[in-house]
């Protein structure tokens, strides 16, 4: 590579100690999105106990989550299904980080789970709970293929939120 | 449609936080690309400049902001942008935008500062995620991979030990790259004993946060000619997106890498990667995902890239295999998101051209590829250069 290098590495601590000048802006930005056509139904559902899936008569499947639209024939999808709140683990994880990347001392436990009723490989993104504080006892515990159901928080306490389902529990 | 010759490339070192703004990286790449080419500004009829979510600098419409380092005052200019695809889709827009036939020339340039975000870039990903099904229930980046990386070991039935030969493999071919932030010479033991972020992540299998930028410059026939020079020239571009219904997808294959490669194949004339394509880039911001995109890729059969890892087929000095991500990749180079991808880009130039110095491979190279992705696990961006 006979180009010449540039650039500067920046030591941390002269960043930090103000040795080096710097600037701070601490963005602040609210949002509120209503819940639209499709999630608005599913999201209502879920006050109730369901989880709903969406069907497309041109090919056939049964999507959740759901659409108004189905992305693969490119047509008004054509009628709500009400799916099991029970399903299969797809493919999981054992997470010690949080969003800021701090760290954790419990993981948590995110999964893709395949809900039954849905046309196969049709999942969602959830946690599953109560399978461990250790990553030894997760992994004892929760394997790929591994039956499931969703457990609901109370009637009462439920928002139309998707963690109306507090966690997946195995079967 | 004009034949498209890459006459030069540059780039600045890759550091976990650089002294220069974004914009000063810019000067430092573009201009680095024009000396190699031996050219000036006003040789440069188009500009095109990306860079990946404007959340990490916390400028707005950052490619703006960044042009005048870029050498894009009262030029044509555009960013496109798919995410991590960004940096190999600059260097296929590059393309078409000479291709064309409205430009002989283009400057191609790719920058990322991750290391303003506070407390940590991560953050700024968690956007990606949908707002009403996943956002509330605390998702961070590390999930997606992690989950992709384990439906991809269960499907396949993959050792973790060989996923984590990826990672000495690459941080140890970086040691031979100048601007590399984490070249390392590593055991599999110390990679699989290393801190467990997201299982079967672990630390040192994730690429670092970096800041960087890479230059491109791109000509026609008719004016890379007249510079009398050995010739690179883009001979295939391709691209795809899937689905973002992630959780719809089977995350044991990249779809949308194979459609975006088998584009690029046919635009080559190539129609057997594997006797063909003699050295890759594949996207690499995870051990795994170098393995997963030489699939999707064509260079190996599902499943089986991490077999021919054991028997060195991805190895730099091979001479009967592909080698893969010579340059150190993203996890040895550092993962300057866009600027990453051009890089790989910059490193086929540099193999095809016999100026990777002390990265040379050792098999004779005429044909390469680069390979970024992006986003939910959906962008598959791929460019093949040749001489």
């Amino acid at each position: 590579m006979d180009v010449k290098l540039r650039g500067t590495a920046l030591r941390e601590d002269d960043f930090r100690s103000g040795k080096v000048l710097a600037a701070e802006w601490r963005g602040k930005i609210d949002y509120r999105w209503d819940a639209g056509v499709a999630i608005g139904q599913f999201l209502n559902a879920l006050k109730e106990g369901r989880l709903l899936g969406r069907k497309c008569h041109g090919c056939g499947r049964t999507t959740i989550p759901p659409r108004m639209f189905c992305e693969k024939c490119f047509r008004r999808s054509d009628e709500w299904v009400v799916l099991k709140d029970t399903g299969r683990v797809n493919t999981f994880s054992v997470s010690f980080v949080n969003w800021d990347a701090s760290r954790r001392t419990t993981p948590q436990v995110p999964a893709v789970i395949e809900i039954d009723g849905a046309s196969p490989g049709m999942g969602i993104l959830h946690l599953i709970g109560d399978v461990g504080t250790t990553l030894e006892e997760v992994l004892a515990k929760v394997r790929v293929g591994l039956p499931v159901q969703a457990v609901w928080k109370p009637p009462e306490q439920r928002q139309g939120e998707i963690t109306d389902i507090l966690h997946f529990r195995p079967l | 449609m004009q034949k498209v010759a890459v006459l030069g490339a540059g780039m600045t070192r890759f550091v976990r936080r650089s002294l220069e703004t974004g914009r000063e990286l810019c000067w430092e790449a573009a201009s680095a690309a024009l000396e190699d080419a031996g050219l000036t500004l006003e040789d440069i009829d188009c500009v095109v400049l990306t860079s990946a979510p404007d959340a990490f600098d916390g400028v707005h419409m950052k490619t703006e902001y960044l042009l005048d380092g870029a050498g894009a005052k009262g030029k044509p200019m555009v960013r496109p942008y798919v995410g991590g695809g960004s940096g190999v889709m600059a260097a296929n827009a590059g393309w078409y935008h000479v291709a064309s036939g409205r430009f002989r020339t283009c400057l191609v340039v790719a920058e990322e500062r991750m290391s303003p975000t506070q407390p940590h870039p991560q953050g700024a990903f968690n956007a990606i995620y949908d707002q009403f099904t996943e956002r509330p229930l605390g998702v961070n980046l590390l999930w997606i991979f992690s989950l992709e990386m384990m439906r991809y070991m269960q499907v396949y039935d993959i050792p973790l030990e060989t996923i984590a030969k990826v990672a000495v493999k690459n941080k140890r071919n970086a040691l031979g790259h100048p601007a590399s932030q984490l070249g390392a010479e590593l055991t599999v033991e110390e990679v699989l004993k290393s801190e467990v972020m997201a299982y079967p992540v672990m630390r040192l299998m994730v690429s670092p946060v970096t800041d960087g930028a890479v230059a491109l410059v791109l000509a026609n026939e008719k004016f890379a000619r007249r510079k009398g020079r050995k010739h690179v020239w883009v001979e295939g571009v391709g691209w795809a997106l899937d689905t973002s219904y992630w959780t719809n997808r089977d995350l044991c294959y990249p779809e949308y890498v194979e459609k975006a490669a088998l584009a690029a194949y046919k635009m080559a004339g190539i129609t057997n990667p594997r006797e063909e394509i003699h050295v890759a880039e594949p996207y690499d911001p995870f051990a795994y995902k170098e393995l997963h995109h030489l699939e999707g890729l064509q260079l190996a059969d599902k499943g089986q890239a991490p077999r021919l890892l054991e028997q060195g087929f991805w190895d730099r000095d091979t001479t009967t295999g592909i080698p893969a991500s010579p340059s150190g990749g993203l996890l040895g180079v550092g993962n300057p998101i866009a600027a990453a991808a051009l890089m790989k880009v910059a490193e086929i130039y540099w193999q095809l051209s016999g100026k990777a110095g002390e990265r040379q491979v050792r098999r004779n190279v005429k044909r390469g590829l680069a390979q970024a992705w992006g986003d939910l696990m959906q962008v598959g961006t791929v460019i093949i250069l040749g001489v």
